[in-house]
């Protein structure tokens, strides 16, 4: 395998759609949630302790050969709002044509005709990694990264945040992503023996109701 | 029940089934310590059954199991006489409330229990495990809050399972307090508000006619999910405003 | 090497001529250029002139997400299936340049849900003088300039004024009214750009987008041959 891969694939200028994301960010903006770097530092360690966490451990069983069709339903389950499952899903058709140009493989084409629609993000993310060489860990820290740099860069857009005091943010929690990056292999690794529910399934209450209302609203910048 | 050092086990049993004479019988009704059930006036083909806290609960240490399970035809609804508050045990260990319920076809039950109160330094962790048939009818309320009156929380973290013909069709978990992975008070989780509640139901016509994702208060959406069921999110700066947002979700769902 | 995977497997990866069936797809011709210069009016204006003799869609990319379709639709100017808007983020260059995903897909489902279509038209959001398509995107690219926005625009150049397969200074009616110097903007875009067209357009007048109309004729002719 090529570590190297690891950099292209959590690129946030790969292009798989995720600039057009602010990953609830643009929700609470709105709400007045976040109004500065520290609030978007508390912001961004919420979503990644549940929406990150969810994202890591199914990224990570699917490198770890655990069915997509399975990961798809734990994902919708783990997922209520239907405003982020229908993100989830568009998300990961364009990763899934991203990655099938940059990574041809006879999974990905699987996955491709399995899903016309898309499969939910992470799971995509776990076979682009798979069929770039990489492991378990590697797509969890994509995942982990992505919950987090999401939120970030819209922040900087929305708000005209400061971009040095946005990527402060992304360095300070990065001792936290490491340790959900880890966790999240560990619970891959269960689902082998234990199913799918090994998964975690933590949830922020606030980021599926803002994702419902924001997906109601008239004029945004964000598709969510 | 059995109490060691490490604090009561405890496990309830309840099973409701169709009487045969357009009523539901309940065979099985057994208490066990702390957790005393209690039948109470039904209304129509619907029997009642009320969870009486014998004692205040769980306290740390404390394992804590419901097990209610409706079979084909039958209908139960059931309540609680009041709220449960988590408490510290004198043991510091975590306490667990596992409550296991199934529901067979043409059954229907209405899980309705009062609130859950996460007092200061107790340590619980509640699972709800839902299991349904394709054509079962459920209602479920589940509400949960940080701490009594200006006090602060202990640790709680709950899970929610429903399965609905051997498909899980919502897995969730939430976890609040001292302890609890960062951000949970932060605006992408709770925000600072210290009541969080939801409201599961599952029909079989949703199948066919899923309800329409909408706002229902400031903090509060209903959204299909992926299956017959529906789910009203909700979190709320106190209980009280937590529990009129969800009668009037129950009241307008259920028209 | 001929990639005719794509036509038994699953959707193409990238800006493929062919349809699963081996058939063209439609020719995909993007629009940009700076704000208010008059895209989604011309984009409206063009529907009108081709509906009937061509089965065609329109996607938006919108700034502040579907204005520019809700626009389209208002006007009538395609039934409501044949329009689709791409969120962008605040990005609406990145949508169109560095990362086509979203639009590769609105237009494949376009093409999916009411084709076969000879054209879709893709209007970008109003953006800087540096945006452009990319070619794994659209099969030619109009560039949108109004007289308005300065007559010093042509000299001044950029990607989207020099390379631009069409480039179209328009609202030419206000030129008097803004001082512009239409002679002098011509010549401009003429030395920027060499033998690539340059359409002087008013809607307002009676000729009104025929002349982008006519252009648009001939590339899909060129395609439709290829």
């Amino acid at each position: 395998m090529s570590r190297a891969a690891l950099l292209v694939l959590a690129d946030g200028r790969f292009p798989a759609g995720g600039h057009a994301h602010s990953g609830g960010a643009e929700a609470a903006v709105g709400a007045g949630r976040i109004t500065d770097a520290e609030s978007l530092e508390a912001f961004c360690r919420g979503r990644l302790h549940t929406a990150g966490l969810v994202s890591a451990a199914l990224a990570a069983a699917a490198v770890l050969g655990v069915p997509p069709r399975e990961l798809d339903a734990a994902a919708d389950a783990r997922t209520p709002s239907p405003a982020l499952r229908l993100a989830a899903r568009k998300l990961g058709r364009q990763l899934t044509r991203a990655a099938r140009a940059t990574w041809p493989s006879a999974e990905l084409d699987a996955l491709a005709r399995e899903f016309p629609k898309g499969a939910h993000q992470p799971v995509v993310l776990g076979l682009a990694a798979r069929a770039a060489g990489l492991e378990a860990v590697d797509a969890a820290y994509c995942a982990v990264y992505e919950s987090v740099s999401g939120p970030a860069s819209a922040t900087v857009r929305l708000l005209s945040l400061d971009p040095f005091d946005a990527t402060a943010v992304l360095a300070r929690l990065a001792p936290e992503l490491d340790r959900v990056a880890d966790q999240a292999v560990e619970a891959a690794r269960n689902v082998a023996d234990e199913g799918t529910d090994a998964l975690p399934a933590a949830s922020a209450p606030l980021l599926e109701i803002a994702a419902e209302l924001h997906a109601a609203w008239p004029v945004r910048l964000f598709a969510s | 029940m059995t109490t060691a050092l490490t604090g009561v086990r405890a496990t309830a049993r309840l099973v409701a089934r169709d009487d045969g004479r357009g009523g539901t019988a309940l065979p099985v009704l057994e208490s066990d310590g702390p957790l005393a059930l209690r039948r109470t006036r039904g209304s129509g083909a619907e029997a009642r059954v009320m969870l009486v806290g014998a004692m205040s609960g769980p306290l740390g240490g404390d394992h804590f199991t419901v097990r209610a399970e409706v079979q084909e035809g039958a209908r139960l609804h059931v309540g609680s006489a009041a709220a449960t508050i988590a408490l510290p045990g004198q043991t510091k260990g975590e306490a667990h409330y596992d409550v296991r319920l199934a529901v067979s076809e043409e059954a229907e039950l209405h899980w309705l229990p009062e609130q859950l109160i996460s007092a200061g330094g107790s340590d619980l962790y509640v699972t709800t495990r839902v299991d349904l048939a394709d054509t079962s009818r459920f209602v479920l309320r589940e509400e949960q809050v940080l701490g009594r009156v200006g006090e602060e929380p202990g640790r709680l973290s709950s899970r929610l399972v429903l399965r609905i013909a051997g498909r899980t069709v919502l897995d969730q978990e939430l976890t609040c307090g001292p302890g609890a992975p960062g951000g949970w008070d932060g605006p992408a989780v709770l925000a600072g508000h210290r009541a969080v509640g939801q409201l599961l139901l599952a029909r079989p016509e949703f199948a066919e006619h899923p309800v329409a994702a909408r706002q229902l208060a400031e903090h509060a959406v209903v959204v299909p999910l992926a299956g017959p069921a529906a789910l009203v999110s909700a979190v709320s700066p106190d209980a009280l405003r937590l529990r009129r947002v969800l009668d009037e979700a129950l009241a307008v769902l259920s028209a | 090497m001929h990639l005719d995977h794509h036509h038994n497997g699953p959707a193409a990866v990238s800006a493929d001529a062919h349809r699963k069936d081996g058939s063209h797809r439609a020719l995909r011709i993007g629009l940009g250029g700076p704000v208010g210069s008059g895209k989604t009016a011309t984009v409206a204006a063009l529907c009108r002139a081709l509906r009937d003799e061509l089965s065609l869609a329109v996607v938006t990319n919108d700034i502040y997400t579907r204005e520019d379709a809700e626009f389209l639709l208002r006007e009538a100017v395609l039934p409501p299936e044949r329009i689709t808007a791409v969120e962008t983020g605040a990005c609406p260059h990145t949508a169109i340049r560095d990362d086509i995903s979203a639009n590769l897909e609105a237009v494949e489902d376009l093409e999916d849900e009411v084709g076969p279509l000879d054209l879709i038209l893709v209007e970008s959001g109003g953006d800087n003088l540096t945006a452009t398509f990319s070619k794994g995107l659209v099969d030619a690219q109009i560039f949108v300039i109004d007289v308005a926005g300065g007559d010093d625009i042509p000299r001044k150049g950029g990607p989207g004024v020099t390379t631009a397969d069409l480039l179209i200074v328009n609202k030419t009616d206000l030129a008097p009214y803004v001082g512009s110097d239409l002679a002098r903007m011509a010549a401009d875009a003429k030395a920027q750009r060499a033998e690539l067209p340059v359409v002087l357009q008013s809607l307002r007048s009676e000729t009104g987008v025929a002349d982008t109309a006519a252009w648009v004729r001939s590339q899909l002719a060129a395609w439709t041959a290829a």
